[in-house]
């Protein structure tokens, strides 16, 4: 819609531009005197600041008035942003798609789903490791249940693969680093795949997170934020698939994969539900005058509210690719591949 | 016309193409050269006579030139197959090279000793895993790290998680861990008002019924003083009516202030939850107790009025 109606205004903006050539008026970008011009472009800006005001004012105004009548105040412009004016995806699914239900019933992640399989995590780096990537590795421990660091050694990973279907591990998670920072992370679950590389950035550790708190041992529960893709879905299932599937609530831990515009977003916390006092005084008012209490009862007159310690760490994921099977840089078939030109576009997203 | 004397004057003392100077030592880049120096005896030019071994893709070949054959460049060099295993290679060398220089021999030797070893050792490394290597173009790289900036921005984590958790509260995800009255609570207020109401309607019936009694009282003694029978007979009608009537409105009012409660227990857990203590518990269940002894003695005052009234 945006193009013909921008093609329409720039025209006016033009016509109105030369309307004012003819009565004498100079654009500022006009006047070749650099003082007078930018006392013009002052003005300029103080006449655009001024309608603006003006504009929210009015809008204020009618709002108010409304509110009086005890009418609907006149509905909000929406904002255009990146989310809402995203290119059309039709793998795009509703969470009561028959055809993903299907498809979710018969995946490779189903057994974990109906509790046949308890996740088993191994955990290692890449052959070249050192001091930064460990350390997060440490903070991976403390997130994911029931997972082992193993030292990587010289092995390669296809012996690794081998080596946890044997003691049957569930999934790999191997740590990349690059130039001592880590910036990589390989899922590969097991026995059969999939497998997904991600892009991992802006990692920060528990330690450094201000105002950190220690996560118990309890099983944490999972918040898996926006995967609405078929293909999100299945990522979102072998993040899923890394965690016990009976959370111990009591524990109050909360792990999140949010994904927004394609960059997956990890945080780990506590949390804790509190009330707000204000609201239960008036609760003990109304127990006096039991009729008001009723007639108040009906609305929630007390606001639960959740509070937030982040544990850590905190690390941003960016998926490069998923492959059928286990790990297999050579002959792997892949899924889905990230190439240069599907970054063509800032509005297109694939999970 | 092949004079190797010649030759050497001319490329070994002055320019050779293929000499490379290092500071100590000077090197021969032809390929032909079986030790890759540059001196008179190694130099594939200025020997009419030589022998080297060559590796074509793997496998090893003998070369020989011979001064017979100086005149056709085409045919000058004579191949021969080495075999892959090292000590048979050795022996095709002696039996080829029988009658030849004994530096020659010796060069090639060592030469075939030098290449089987790096066949051997290329061989296993190309079975070796290497790692990828991939480029990380900058503009790429920055990109990415700008858009990911504005994604966490869009993402409001912090809240989108609060609303997330509250969301299963509110649906119920937890269970009874929390005291809050949230879904629970509110279903358990509908009951309650419910109750209320049917309560009310209840003590309507009850008044109408109150009014109803003596009226008939009233008519029945009007009527008739003579059939004093009847009337007490009807009296005592009415009043097995009115105790097996009582006897369940009783029991549907001890229920009821339970329930009751259990709708004013949404209402005072907060407060419970707040103190964290057990003993608080306890007294409050006491209170509770005690304020349910106290609604029940109400009731049966209502029910000695009625019966006084009977």
């Amino acid at each position: 819609m945006g193009k013909r109606q921008r093609e329409e205004e720039a025209e006016l903006e033009r016509e109105e531009r030369e309307a004012d050539a003819h009565a004498g008026k100079f654009l500022p970008s006009q006047i070749r005197n650099k003082c007078k011009r930018s006392e013009a472009y002052a003005k300029v800006k103080l006449e655009k600041k001024k309608a603006k005001k003006q504009k929210f004012k009015q809008r204020d105004a009618a709002d108010k008035e409304a509110l009086e009548l005890g009418e609907l105040p006149p509905p909000r412009k929406i904002p255009r942003t990146i989310e809402n004016t995203r290119e059309a995806d039709e793998t795009v699914a509703e969470p009561d798609d028959e055809e993903l239900q299907a498809e979710v019933g018969a995946d490779e992640f189903s057994n974990y789903f109906k509790h046949d399989i308890t996740p088993k995590v191994l955990l290692t780096t890449s052959q070249q490791n050192s001091v930064p990537t460990r350390k997060f590795c440490q903070d991976l421990l403390a997130v994911i249940p029931n997972c082992f660091y193993y030292k990587r050694g010289t092995y390669n990973l296809k012996q690794i693969v081998k080596y946890a279907i044997n003691r049957e591990f569930t999934s790999i998670v191997v740590i990349n680093e690059n130039r001592k920072e880590p910036n990589g992370m390989l899922v590969v679950n097991l026995p059969e795949g999939p497998t997904a590389h991600f892009k991992l950035s802006s990692v920060v550790l528990g330690k450094d997170i201000k105002g950190h708190g220690r996560a118990t041992r309890h099983q944490p529960e999972l918040i898996l934020n926006n995967f609405t893709t078929r293909l999100g879905h299945r990522v979102g299932r072998m993040f899923a698939s890394l965690f016990p599937q009976d959370p111990n609530f009591r524990g109050r831990r909360a792990v999140t994969f949010h994904n927004q515009r394609d960059f997956i977003f990890f945080r780990h916390h506590r949390y804790i539900f509190e009330s707000r006092e204000i609201k239960e005084k008036k609760e003990k008012l109304h127990k006096a005058d039991p009729k008001k209490a009723k007639e108040k009862k009906k609305q929630p007159k007390e606001e639960v509210i959740t509070r937030l310690q982040e544990c850590g760490p905190r690390f941003t994921l960016k998926m490069m690719s998923l492959q059928h099977g286990t790990f297999d840089s050579k002959y792997g078939e892949y899924e889905w591949l990230h190439k240069p030109d599907m970054d063509t576009s800032r509005r297109r997203f694939f999970l | 016309m092949q004079h190797d004397e010649v030759i050497w004057q001319v490329i070994g003392h002055k320019h050779c193409s293929y000499r490379t100077k290092t500071v100590t030592q000077n090197f021969c880049r032809n390929e032909y050269n079986v030790t890759g120096l540059c001196n008179r005896s190694s130099c594939p030019l200025a020997n009419s006579r030589y022998a080297t071994i060559k590796e074509i893709d793997g496998t090893l070949y003998l070369y020989m030139k011979s001064i017979e054959r100086a005149h056709s460049p085409k045919d000058l060099w004579e191949r021969v197959k080495l075999p892959r295993n090292y000590a048979k290679a050795l022996e095709t060398i002696d039996k080829h090279l029988a009658f030849w220089p004994r530096f020659l021999v010796h060069k090639n030797k060592q030469r075939l000793t030098k290449m089987t070893q790096y066949l051997i050792r290329m061989r296993k490394l190309a079975l070796k895993v290497k790692p990828k290597l991939m480029t990380m173009p900058a503009k790429q790289v920055q990109r990415e790290a700008r858009r990911e900036a504005k994604a966490e921005i869009a993402a409001v984590l912090d809240r989108s998680i609060e609303k997330e958790l509250l969301q299963r509260l509110k649906s119920g995800t937890y269970g009874d861990i929390y005291n809050f009255p949230m879904k629970e609570y509110e279903k358990v207020l509908d009951m309650e008002s419910m109750e209320a109401a049917d309560e009310e309607e209840e003590d309507a019936a009850e008044e109408e019924e109150e009014e109803e009694e003596p009226e008939v009282e009233y008519v029945e003694g009007y009527e008739m003083e003579d059939e004093e029978d009847e009337i007490e007979d009807i009296a005592t009608d009415l009043k097995e009516r009115y105790n097996g009537s009582s006897e369940s409105d009783s029991d549907d009012e001890e229920d009821n202030p339970r329930r009751g409660v259990g709708g004013k227990r949404g209402v005072t857990l907060p407060s419970k939850r707040e103190a964290r203590d057990a003993l608080a518990i306890k007294a409050d269940a006491a209170q509770r107790k005690k304020r349910r002894g106290h609604v029940e003695i109400e009731y049966e005052e209502e029910q000695e009025n009625q019966s006084s009234r009977m």
